[in-house]
């Protein structure tokens, strides 16, 4: 049993920000950096396929330059076996159909038997890389999915639609699934476990082919905020006082 | 530019979703076209026949429920030959399925969780968000001829009216679908129902732990309402998601939602911008829920409760 999991480090944005000079970017100084939140729950699924099956490996493979491997390495920690990373400077910002393009390449020479990434990234909130992904690999694939039963040469998955519907699915097999959060609770590793991965493998591979574009950033900007709230300042127990009186004249 | 909306269906109910991207559509200067992908699409041709759509394409499947190969290959067939400027899909569970799989087979322009768009010259300018929602982007789709994009739910007021659409028919191509619908498996409703409550008191992450959940369900009884959570609290397993306002939850309009310790990802505001009024506590005074709140407060929701247990 292989699966290869595609991970993704995330940047998140603090109070304040700065553009690059060309405003197509978020100046870096400005950023932190995380393991996206969906990959801990994808990753888990991986690792407990795997040692459900007691064989086979879990691959992370991930888009991003050098310090993303600290994203893969708490991957790695968890229990993966190893990883890869692809990078060139034309993936930086890209959009996720180039994504997909680079990671298809990697993917499609190690035959996975499985291919998990997750629903979206925190960032970008794209929900694409995945499903385009399967598309170049062609595989059949599965977004948003809350639930995996395997059978023989083929699965049964729940995927989650709005307002809490579930569509249970069955789906040929090998295939790739977009992950939502919640599937599973993605374990800790051990401080052992985070020395251990230190010493794993991630191999650093640059793609060939990025194709064109689907889009190119023309600038980034702060969007304008509305009227926004009404701020209600004081002690805790001011502010309990307005909501207090809110709360009783609306629901008279 | 010509646009072509993707109709989205369940159980032979047409989503809202559809009706927003055609009034979506009426951004460029049209034609606007309506694909209806069905076993039975004339079944839904009424509620898609609405002020502002050009025309109506029924393509006969034999599949009842979405299924994301044959609506992928069905979405390709149509450009190929229809060659739409710009097709619309919602950013929805389904679409998120067959949209970008379309788009990466043909390379075709892509943008999803889009919140607006215009022509622009001969091209096409999309506005969408980064980090959180602290920073946006306008893209743009060099050298491409044909793109797709996936906009945001409740962005766009659903058209109504009746139109006056001509109806043709497509053939659908050969498909063989490989991820197959087995059965609708419903969430059980339990007897709580945060829908039709008039007060919510909601809770987020920042409330820490299992443990401190008790307290605010107290007070949100107290207080003469409902408990509802966000997203993670249910990933947690702490509450079952029928109490989950968002996106992948409920939609909400209670008079008051008071949301305490929750940031306001895209997903929840989603789910209950629409409120009566609505009353944000949150320690990060960027925190997204400041810009639907009506009245916000930069402060600990600990402290915050624990005063209004005094006033209730």
């Amino acid at each position: 049993m292989k699966i290869v999991v595609a991970v993704k480090q995330i940047a998140t944005l603090g109070d304040e920000v700065e553009f690059t000079d060309d405003e197509r970017a978020v100046d870096p100084d400005f950023l932190d950096y995380a393991l996206n939140d969906w990959d801990s729950f994808s990753t888990e699924e991986a690792l407990q396929i795997r040692d459900r099956s007691g064989e086979g490996e879990v691959v992370v493979v991930s888009v991003g330059d050098e310090d993303a491997e600290e994203a893969m390495r708490r991957c790695l920690a968890m229990g993966a076996d190893r990883g890869i990373r692809i990078w060139s400077d034309a993936l930086d910002g890209a959009d996720p159909i180039t994504v997909a393009r680079a990671l298809a390449e990697v993917i499609r020479r190690e035959g996975p038997d499985f291919v998990f990434a997750g629903v979206q990234s925190a960032d970008s909130v794209q929900a694409a890389t995945g499903v385009a992904l399967a598309e170049l690999l062609g595989l059949p694939r599965v977004a948003v999915v809350t639930k995996i039963e395997l059978g023989d040469g083929k699965a049964v998955v729940d995927r989650e639609l709005e307002g809490g519907i579930v569509d249970r699915t069955e789906v040929d097999v090998p295939a790739l699934f977009t992950i939502q959060t919640g599937i599973n609770e993605p374990r800790y590793a051990t401080l052992r476990a985070i020395k251990q991965a230190e010493q794993k493998e991630i191999e650093v591979v640059e793609p060939s082919d990025l194709g064109e574009p689907a889009y190119r950033v023309r600038r980034m900007y702060v969007p304008e905020k509305g009227a926004g709230a009404e701020m209600l300042d004081g002690s805790a127990e001011n502010v309990a006082q307005r909501i207090a009186e809110i709360v009783k004249e609306r629901l008279k | 530019m010509s646009v072509l909306v993707i109709t989205e269906h369940i159980r032979g109910e047409v989503r809202d979703i559809t009706r927003e991207l055609v009034t979506a559509a009426q951004d460029l200067d049209g034609p606007v076209a309506v694909a209806v992908i069905a076993k039975d699409p004339s079944a839904l041709a009424d509620a898609v026949n609405v002020s502002g759509v050009d025309e109506i394409v029924n393509v006969a499947v034999e599949q009842e429920e979405f299924e994301n190969d044959v609506y992928a290959g069905v979405v390709e067939a149509l450009a190929k030959e229809r060659e739409p400027d710009v097709t619309l899909t919602g950013f929805t569970v389904n679409s998120m399925g067959f949209a970008p799989a379309v788009a990466a087979r043909l390379g075709l322009g892509f943008a999803s969780d889009v919140l607006s768009f215009r022509q622009d010259g001969d091209g096409l300018v999309a506005e969408r968000s980064f980090y959180g929602a602290k920073v946006n982007a306008e893209v743009e789709f060099p050298g491409k001829a044909q793109v797709v994009l996936m906009l945001r739910a409740t962005s766009w007021a659903p058209a109504e009216g009746s139109g006056n659409a001509t109806v043709s028919d497509f053939q659908a191509p050969q498909i063989e679908s490989r991820a197959r619908h087995l059965e609708f498996v419903d969430v059980e409703q339990g007897d709580v129902d945060i829908t039709t409550a008039d007060f919510l008191l909601s809770v987020g992450r920042g409330i820490g732990e299992k443990e401190n959940l008790a307290q605010f369900e107290e007070l949100a009884e107290k207080m003469g309402g409902v408990l509802s959570v966000s997203r993670p609290i249910v990933d947690s397993g702490w509450v079952p998601n029928v109490r989950q306002v968002g996106q992948s939850g409920k939609t909400v309009k209670p008079k008051v939602y008071l949301a305490l310790g929750i940031s306001g990802a895209v997903q929840h505001l989603a789910g209950m911008k629409t409120s009566g009024t609505i009353i944000a506590v949150n320690t990060d005074a960027e925190a997204p829920i400041f810009n639907v709140a009506h009245y916000g407060a930069v402060a600990d929701l600990f402290d915050v409760a624990e005063e209004l247990e005094k006033l209730f």
